[in-house]
């Protein structure tokens, strides 16, 4: 079956067809391929071997655009941002701007000593740090994420506990991403955080503010997971009997923008994996950042976007309907 | 018409089975929507109970849902199979309580 099509075809009979642009509220930015972990559901397919990584004139451009008034979200991703070298002073000058500047971790590495100062330099930045606990089970998380990652996750995060991050009255926020480790869909997110929240203030006596539950795309490793285990043409199948078209307005990449490590522009992670340029005549490099043609422009659609419409629709924030 | 009796696409059928009786059907629902949701037992809990009677039951469909159902929820595998020790323990203790009326009946039969 072609999904692309079908997907096109749903969102036509929803009259949301061609899909387009309402904003760009959030400017996400992947600084780095590079990652201490080699996880078996990462799309952009992270490991200690990457070497891509923005140049300092890229993330100059990147904090010009993320001034533009309109945009309120500066979204840090990669790989692991730790590991570029300039991390440290995109975020001080991030911080410059007053605005809601979020890094996504995966913790573990804040543990070893080349990078245990980002512990301080994110509370002092006041940065959210977003980190993927994909799930309360040892076994299950060691098994997605690598050996041990998860005793290292929850050392981390009581790390960042101490530091203030997910205390109530802190203002530091600390929220958690939750991922089915394996061919199947998140449940309810607010049944999960409620899980979540109990079983880690219980067993390590950790706190956090939210939980994100996160759809997989069948992009990078784990689409080789799903075409290997034989489980592809069932999970398109289930996210498309799982579609819903009330999560349509509110799909991520109608108020986010996406930056590439090397500059260029894509509507969301995913397509920037896939190598889905922008279409139409919008600035294609960080470097050519136009707000008005970028915030209307028209999103490139796949068969892969039926994973943020699925269910309760999934985004980079969790569900997006509550 | 396909050869099966239990084909894995069956499952998708389930919400048609008020075809033909759309009045008892959309009751069936209800009820099934009422009694699957969170109440005073969590949803968590339910789909464990859910579970172990899908086992119980022999019911390819239930397990195959339920068992989707827990993964979602974050149950562990550990927790699936302890439901499911509940229900075997449960058919086995319901077995052997039946020996009763053997063991009655034997004792008022023989010399």
């Amino acid at each position: 079956m072609d999904f692309s099509q079908s997907f096109a075809d749903q969102l036509k009979a929803c009259s949301e067809y061609p899909l387009y642009a309402q904003a760009v509220e959030t400017l996400q930015t992947n600084i780095t391929r590079r990652c201490n972990l080699s996880c078996r559901h990462c799309h952009v397919e992270a490991s200690p071997a990457r070497t891509e990584e923005m140049s300092r004139q890229d993330m100059e451009a990147c904090l010009r655009a993320a001034a533009h008034p309109e945009i309120k979200t500066l979204d840090i991703t990669g790989g692991a941002p730790e590991t570029h070298p300039r991390l440290v002073w995109f975020l001080r000058e991030a911080a410059l701007m007053k605005k809601r500047v979020l890094v996504r971790s995966n913790a573990a590495i804040l543990l070893e000593k080349q990078y245990q100062h980002f512990l301080d330099i994110y509370a002092e930045s006041g940065a959210e740090v977003v980190v993927s606990l994909p799930n309360l089970n040892h076994d299950r998380t060691d098994r997605m994420r690598g050996p041990d990652v998860f005793g290292k996750i929850i050392v981390a995060l009581g790390e960042l506990n101490s530091r203030g991050y997910g205390k109530k009255g802190s203002g530091l926020v600390l929220d958690l991403v939750h991922n089915p480790v394996g061919a199947y869909l998140p449940g309810s997110q607010e049944v999960l955080e409620r899980e979540y929240r109990n079983r880690l203030r219980r067993d390590f006596g950790i706190e956090f503010n939210r939980l994100y539950c996160l759809i997989n795309f069948p992009v990078g490793r784990y689409l080789d997971f799903l075409r290997g285990s034989g489980n592809l043409e069932e999970y398109f199948r289930l996210l498309k009997e799982s579609f819903n078209s009330a999560a349509v307005g509110s799909v991520m990449c109608r108020t986010t923008l996406s930056v590439a490590p090397d500059g260029r522009l894509f509507d969301c992670d995913f397509n920037q994996v896939l190598d889905l340029s922008l279409s139409g005549q919008t600035p294609v490099h960080i470097r050519d950042f136009d707000y008005a043609k970028l915030s209307r422009r028209q999103i490139v659609v796949r068969g892969h976007c039926y994973s943020c419409t699925a269910g309760a629709g999934s985004s980079c924030q969790g569900v997006l309907q509550k | 018409m396909s050869q099966l009796y239990y084909e894995t696409k069956d499952l998708q059928d389930f919400s048609n089975i008020g075809e033909f009786a759309h009045e008892q059907g959309k009751k069936f629902f209800d009820y099934y929507t009422s009694s699957t949701s969170s109440g005073k037992l969590t949803e968590r809990e339910k789909a464990l109970i859910a579970l172990a009677v899908a086992t119980v039951r022999h019911c390819p469909y239930c397990i195959d849902a339920y068992t989707n159902k827990c993964l979602s929820l974050g149950v562990g595998n550990d927790e699936m199979m302890e439901a499911i020790h509940v229900g075997a323990a449960m058919v086995a203790g319901d077995t052997l309580a039946h020996a009763t009326q053997m063991r009655k009946i034997v004792k008022q039969k023989e010399m």
